[in-house]
């Protein structure tokens, strides 16, 4: 199984790989979300969505369908 | 009149943009709508020294320049069009400084389109305590700009602000990187293709059309037809533009920023563990909501008292002063009380945009959205729904309102739809009377009174057929939206008290003169029906009663004559005329009169009865008696029975009887279709919920 955004458990800390779907919103890049990047997940809401991150500095939520298609590397 | 300088405010959300706005411009603030959109826009005036003003825009909070909604969608579009009287001299980015990487994207970009930038580096008085420390001449130099440090909160550094606005002619307008270097064979064609023009707006007009369907070409003084590229490698390319953005930004703060980690205090994770915690969470929501409705609900009934008693004794001063005759009469009785019915709900808005805008202001809305997201969506809702959905138990004219931060407009239009069905405060006084009149004031279990599960379960009712309704809408309606679910989990702050006061006003001017002047309007032909008749049976109402009754006292001969002039005034007759309509619930024609009068507003339904049945005062018991004693004619029984009372009841917690949500929601939708579908779909249901109920039970 990949790992993803949506994997990680609460308080784990991961780099951002490759982005390669298309699903993923610009938006979601412009504020922070790219290759290279720290994203640590906060808190999840009940049934793992929405997702609470901090993706490089920028705290967001978001649903657990888009952070399932951003592979990360758990450091 | 001098020149006014034309500065545009942009920036992030949550960045205090508005704050900055507010310094800049004090009151002197004006807030409208862009043509044809919901988009609202705020302008003002700002004095500089030397009699010069600044005219200053405040343009809604985006994150990039690529736009994703229709508030984005402005930015650029005014920013694209030199011709725009609003096109700025001077564009006044507004940053964070604790989200200074994030914010600097949007501000390269507005670089990038080659108009004078000054850059606003906002919440200075958090560094000390985040541990954070700015080069900022470092920054000035690498970014090609001027740089004002302020802190809005304390209302340092807006000198400095003005002082960089007035001298924007000094500004550099070169920009601070070459983000398209990256694809060099592509942009190359590109700008051979269109030589005269920014090869940056080039590529914004390209790219605007995958970004967000609805850009209008026409308004953009280039019109390039360059898509030689498929969708997919413009959004590669995007995504290229944005890494090497920040590839910049980086290298620019590595220079220019240190962040000492060991001072940084975790505030934020503190209340975040509390906030958003799976049990606590969602009971401090409760606990909030309910600080709220009481407050909505309970301490605007003061204000609200007042203004009644208020308007009534303005009317009855008026007539008192004024010379008898039918203009006096459409003083004292159409636009009076018309005004009093505009004027009576602004205690509730203003309850309620007060709690929400703190809410806001906070960072908590946040983390509302968030808790809720996944229950409300399931329903077509977005997490956002909830607050209006709640605050429509109250009234859903503010209800509507609190909709306009739903991004996804498809999720805000369900809302909208929606909220007329929860049990607003109007429908109280009449569920209140009728449950009294046909519910046994009885108790099962020894607690539970039957009369109050009634209620509880009529409240409950409203709910369920929200959400039961949202459900179907979001099943029935196909539309693209394409707007997606981020939320920014903002900071924790203390809510300026002037940002919540500017914004409780504003709300409250909306609702007045927007809303305000089609209740007035139909106010005023409701009491036009009611005060004139199409016979002499109307004008002769004086003569005809007395001769009637001989030996009554001159206040129930008044009384009487009232009753008889509303029976064979317009409204009267229409009352008549849907008799055959209303018979099928168990309904005869002066309730069908009081049903018609709801449509100005639900609470009207109680004072129409009292009219009619000639009663002397609205005292709840008095005419409680009088429907008690009401016969129908064709059983020959009470009236208002079980039958006949639950269909009633339930007629009112379906139908759309508020004429001012209708106006609300003109104003908000844009469009006489929603309020026009509403009205129906909400009507035929409450038509036939309550035809089944009475055929059934009688």
């Amino acid at each position: 199984m990949k790992t993803t955004i949506a994997t990680l458990r609460r308080g784990q800390r991961a780099l951002i790989k490759e982005i390669t779907s298309e699903i993923i919103p610009l938006k979601l890049l412009e504020m922070g979300c790219l290759p290279g990047n720290e994203v640590v997940l906060i808190q999840t809401a009940p049934f793992q969505c929405p997702m609470y991150l901090n993706i490089n500095g920028s705290h967001l939520a978001i649903r657990k369908e888009i952070a399932a298609q951003i592979e990360v590397q758990i450091i | 009149m001098a020149k006014q300088i034309k500065v545009s405010l942009i920036g992030n959300p949550n960045t205090g943009k508005t704050s900055v706005f507010n310094l800049l411009t004090g009151l002197n603030q004006q807030v409208g709508n862009y043509p044809g959109i919901t988009v609202e826009k705020k302008e003002g005036i700002c004095k500089l020294s030397r009699g010069v003003k600044a005219h200053i825009l405040d343009l809604p909070g985006t994150y990039s320049l690529n736009a994703s909604s229709l508030d984005e969608n402005v930015v650029i579009e005014l920013l694209l069009n030199k011709k725009d009287k609003d096109f700025p001299d001077v564009a006044v980015v507004v940053s964070d400084v604790e989200n200074l990487k994030r914010n600097l994207l949007l501000y390269t970009q507005i670089k990038d389109l080659e108009i004078p930038t000054i850059l606003v580096i906002n919440m200075a008085d958090r560094m000390q305590r985040k541990g954070i420390s700015l080069d900022i001449p470092g920054l000035e130099k690498e970014l090609n700009t001027k740089i004002a440090l302020i802190s809005a909160r304390k209302g340092e550094g807006i000198d400095a602000l003005k002082k960089l606005i007035e001298s924007y002619t000094l500004l550099s307008k070169k920009t601070c990187l070459d983000a398209l270097s990256f694809a060099p064979d592509y942009f190359d064609r590109l700008q051979k293709a269109f030589p005269n023009q920014s090869l940056y707006k080039l590529w914004l007009v390209i790219t605007q059309d995958v970004n967000f369907r609805k850009f209008d070409k026409q308004q953009v003084d280039i019109a390039p037809d360059f898509k030689i590229k498929s969708e997919s490698e413009l959004k590669r390319l995007q995504q290229k533009e944005t890494i090497k953005r920040y590839q910049f930004i980086n290298n620019v703060l590595k220079k220019c920023l240190v962040v000492d980690e060991k001072v940084a205090t975790g505030m934020r994770a503190r209340f975040d563990r509390v906030l958003t915690h799976k049990f606590w969470g969602y009971f401090i929501f409760f606990a909030i909501l309910l600080l709220i409705f009481q407050a909505i609900y309970d301490w605007s009934s003061y204000p609200m008292d007042l203004i009644d008693e208020g308007f009534a004794w303005l009317s009855e001063a008026a007539k008192n002063a004024l010379p008898q005759g039918p203009l006096v009469d459409l003083i004292t009785e159409g636009i009076i009380p018309g005004l009093g019915g505009i004027v009576i709900f602004i205690p509730q808005i203003a309850f309620l945009f007060f709690f929400i805008s703190i809410l806001e202001e906070s960072g908590y809305m946040s983390r509302v959205v968030f808790l809720m997201d996944r229950i409300m969506r399931r329903f077509g809702l977005s997490g956002k729904s909830v607050v209006p959905l709640v605050s429509g138990t109250a009234c859903a004219i503010p209800a509507v309102m609190a909709t306009r931060n739903i991004e996804n407009w498809k999720e805000r239009l369900i809302t909208i739809l929606v909220v007329p069905f929860t049990t607003c405060s109007a429908r109280l006084p009449v569920y209140l009377i009728i449950i009294a009149l046909v519910i046994p004031d009885e108790k099962f279990g020894w607690v539970f009174g039957y009369q109050s599960m009634t209620l509880m379960l009529l409240y409950f009712l409203g709910f369920a057929s929200a959400v039961g309704s949202a459900w179907l809408l979001n099943k029935l309606l196909k539309m693209e939206s394409k707007s997606y679910f981020i939320v920014e989990m903002p900071g924790y702050k203390v809510p300026l008290f002037k940002n919540v006061i500017i914004n409780v006003i504003e709300k409250t001017k909306a609702f007045i003169f927007g809303a305000g002047k089609i209740i007035l309007a139909i106010s005023i032909i409701l009491w036009v029906l009611a005060s004139f008749g199409p016979n002499e049976k109307f004008s002769n109402a004086k003569e005809i009663v007395t001769k009637e009754y001989t030996d009554l006292s001159q206040d129930d001969l008044d009384q009487k004559i009232a009753s008889h002039q509303l029976e064979y005034s317009f409204i009267g007759y229409a009352g008549k005329g849907i008799e055959p309509i209303v018979a099928p619930l168990g309904y005869d024609w002066k309730v069908g009169i009081g049903i018609l009068c709801s449509f100005a507003a639900r609470e009207v339904f109680v004072g129409t009865l009292a009219t009619i049945y000639s009663v002397e005062s609205d005292e709840e018991e008095t005419i409680k008696n009088r429907m008690a004693a009401e016969i129908n004619p064709q059983t020959g029984g009470p009236l208002f029975n079980l039958a006949s009372g639950l269909s009633l009841l339930l007629f009112y917690a379906f139908a759309m009887q508020c004429m001012s949500t209708l106006a609300i929601v003109k104003r908000e939708t844009n469009s006489w279709k929603w309020p026009t579908i509403q009205l129906v779909f909400m009507s035929i249901l409450a038509y036939s919920i309550a035809l089944v109920v009475y055929q059934v039970l009688k």
